[in-house]
């Protein structure tokens, strides 16, 4: 099994970590925060894919060749809706935060410290 | 009744379908409907969670949704493992949402028709979490009860102070839980399996090797994050102070916690055969992160005037204590553990509806604004019960919070984690006594330089009212204050019943023997439970637990007055402490960036750590 996909997950995942580490607005973040959830749908799907494979569904699925695991698929469309709702959340609560605060940038808006 | 595995779907599916009954139809009925249909869906979460811990006293009850039982020993489905620890903290959820609902009768002069919704939501998620025996299934219950927390910490979102706590809360968890499946990622790339105790089974035999040390690495972090310890702490004390007060209860009272307990299954189930050989390394990393928890968490809390904060900070050094238990990776340390989840989440969840209380009559939240407010008439319930939350705190013998961590720190026997302990529980402790203190017998002066003012607006992120108005009114009083009387004294009766150490302890027991269980989950079959090693019959604290008490009480009583006049000392004195104060404050600073690279540090040099040494 190539290590690409591995490589190419662990790179998105701290590419967006360092985004909403360095993040001046929260739409950024959010964002960035979908690039890491990226990271973990390819590392998922690269986790069942076979050679050579075809896709599991076996209606009318060829005969003889192998197929990608199915569990992983689920998996990841699971995880593309959990996302999904929480990154619709964030960007409320980003509308708001320009609305009320008059800012997306963290560092303005920040008032619950010390 | 018949079966109680039938009770097992039902924990999370009577109050799922009535927040989406309540979300369709709730807009156009008036106000009493939805707090009753709330109300009778956690009530009954509650009942049947009860229900599952007597019925799960000797076997555990494994239920495989739709069916789908395992084929010769592989788990083809999704199940939930029952066993007292799992239910009986799902009863713990049950009841503080019963409490925090009864409180919001009142509370809200206006909610929205999602809040109950929400709040149901949230309840079936912990409930869930903490009964799932499916990684996956853990992350997806997690990411539910998340995802209903931010909604919930945003109600109020036109205060622009709730939506930074809110956004704050957002970003770090989902952090946190991507986190945890890219760990799940990885253990299915090794095992093939989701299900725990088929990782269990897998993992099992073999030395742990790369994947698995990192996999389990961001599994642990993921996890830590929403407890709250060090150093992942920081978006905690931010939500906390901005979500409303009854939400706090739930927040406070179980969802942190929830986090260390699926922490402690997580890895007896899935990583303790593969991690045997390297338990130190396990434990000695574990207590790193209690023991920096217990220390900041503690002069945190005491360094803040707000009480809402208070609280934020009295939990991450409370968790401290119960991940101190769960990392000596014994059963007595984890039945220790357990019991501090349940009778401190009691404490907890009253003095956040307390202080939602207070906030209501005496129009703030800050100990120095409401300096000497409270000496009033009505003042006296409310005095005497946040001293209660104080004592309790610190280690009051013989109630609860005393004997779970005299569990702990008995199965430790380390010398230094008693001190510790001890410290952590004198600070809890004498931050709520010197509030009492302060607002109901105005002791001490009105200005502090060394404790953080109410950083946002007065009242932040709670709902718009008219002070005291209601407050006259007997009525109101009584379901203001009976919520946190009643969980009080549940949190402090607890202890009283004969054997509850014991039981904890037994409750442990079954958990810190995972291939039982897992030959029960995945065959169907009960091995024999084998005798709890160094058993003696009844539990009784020992010396250790005796002094870490004396030393808590008398600490707690002695700090609070110390906090109160402390400014009395010399100038040079007064600087000298202001100094390293300062530097910790400025740690939490309300980024989400820096909060953020904390994060990735504390992955990164536990992940070193575990990597040089779990070989």
């Amino acid at each position: 099994m190539s290590v690409y996909p591995y490589v190419v997950a662990g790179v998105l995942f701290l590419a967006g970590l360092y985004g909403v580490v360095s993040s001046r607005n929260y739409i950024h973040a959010a964002v960035c925060l979908t690039v890491m959830q990226s990271g973990t749908y390819v590392a998922l799907i690269a986790l069942g894919a076979v050679s050579g494979g075809q896709a599991p569904i076996t209606k009318g699925a060829q005969p003889g060749k192998p197929m990608a695991d199915p569990v992983v698929q689920a998996l990841t469309l699971t995880d593309v809706v959990v996302s999904v709702v929480a990154l619709a959340l964030m960007l409320a609560l980003a509308q708001q935060s320009r609305r009320r605060g008059g800012t997306l940038d963290p560092d303005e808006l920040a008032r619950v410290r010390g | 009744m018949a079966d109680a595995s039938t009770l097992v779907p039902l924990t999370v599916a009577v109050p799922l379908i009535t927040a989406a009954l309540l979300a369709a139809v709730s807009r156009w009925i008036p106000r009493r409907g939805p707090d009753l249909a709330a109300l009778a869906a956690a009530v009954a979460v509650t009942v049947m969670s009860v229900a599952l811990v007597v019925a799960t006293r000797d076997t555990p009850i494994v239920y495989w949704f739709g069916g789908w039982h395992p084929v010769r020993g592989v788990a083809l489905g999704i199940d939930f493992v029952v066993e007292p620890a799992g239910a009986s903290l799902a009863a713990l959820s049950g009841v503080i949402a019963v409490a925090s609902l009864v409180f919001s009768w009142r509370y809200f002069e206006e909610v929205g028709h999602l809040y109950h919704t929400l709040v149901l939501t949230l309840l079936a998620g912990m409930v869930g979490f903490s009964l799932s025996g499916d990684l996956f299934n853990i992350f997806v219950w997690l990411e539910l009860m998340s995802v209903a927390a931010y909604a919930l910490c945003g109600y109020q979102i036109h205060q622009s102070g709730v939506v930074q706590g809110a956004l704050t809360f957002a970003v770090l968890n989902t952090i946190g839980t991507l986190t945890l499946l890219m760990g799940i990622a990885l253990v299915y790339g090794r095992t093939g399996a989701l299900n725990l105790a088929q990782i269990g089974e897998s993992l099992h035999g073999h030395p742990p090797g790369g994947p698995v040390i990192v996999a389990f690495t961001l599994i642990t972090a993921g996890l830590l994050v929403k407890a709250g310890a060090v150093p992942f702490h920081f978006w905690l004390a931010d939500a906390y102070t901005v979500v409303p007060a009854p939400v706090g209860a739930l927040f406070a009272g179980v969802m942190s916690d929830l986090a260390y307990h699926t922490f402690a299954r997580v890895y007896w189930d899935g990583f303790s055969d593969a991690l045997a050989a390297h338990r130190d390394a396990v434990r000695d990393a574990l207590l790193v992160l209690a023991v920096a928890s217990i220390l900041v968490g503690a002069v945190m809390a005491l360094l803040e005037a707000e009480l809402k904060r208070q609280v934020a900070f009295a939990t991450v050094a409370n968790g401290g204590l119960v991940l101190a238990g769960i990392a000596l990776l014994t059963p007595r340390g984890l039945g220790g553990a357990t019991m501090l989840v349940v009778v401190d989440g009691l404490l907890k969840a009253a003095l956040f509806l307390l202080i939602a209380a207070i906030i209501q009559w005496l129009d703030g939240g800050d100990e120095l604004l409401l300096h000497g407010r409270g000496r009033r008439r009505g003042g006296v319930l409310p005095g005497v019960l946040l001293a209660a939350c104080g004592l309790g705190f610190a280690l009051v013998p013989p109630f609860g919070p005393f004997l779970g961590t005299a569990l702990a720190v008995d199965a430790a026997g380390r010398p230094w984690l008693t001190a510790v302990a001890a410290c952590g529980a004198a600070a809890t402790g004498a931050v709520f006594l010197r509030a009492a203190a302060r607002i109901f017998l105005g002791w001490g002066p009105r200005e502090d330089p060394a404790i953080t003012r109410e950083p946002t607006e007065s009242r932040e992120g709670e709902p718009e009212f008219q002070p005291n108005d209601d407050w006259k009114r007997v009525g109101h009083r009584i379901i203001m204050l009976a919520p946190p009387t009643v969980l009080v004294i549940a949190g402090y009766v607890l202890s009283l019943v004969p054997g509850v150490a014991d039981w904890f302890t037994s409750v442990a027991h079954g958990i810190t023997t995972p291939h039982r269980t897992a030959e029960y989950v995945l065959s169907g079959h009960l091995p024999p439970l084998p005798p709890l090693p160094h058993s003696h019959g009844h539990y009784a604290p020992g010396g250790s637990a005796w002094a870490c008490a004396a030393g808590s009480l008398i600490g707690s009583v002695l700090l609070a007055a110390a906090s109160l006049w402390w400014q009395r000392l010399g100038r040079v004195v007064r600087r000298v402490l202001l100094v390293p104060v300062a530097a910790l404050k400025s740690v939490h600073d309300g980024a989400v960036g820096d909060y953020t690279l904390w994060f990735a540090t504390g992955v990164a040099a536990l992940g070193a750590v575990w990597t040089l040494t779990l070989r």
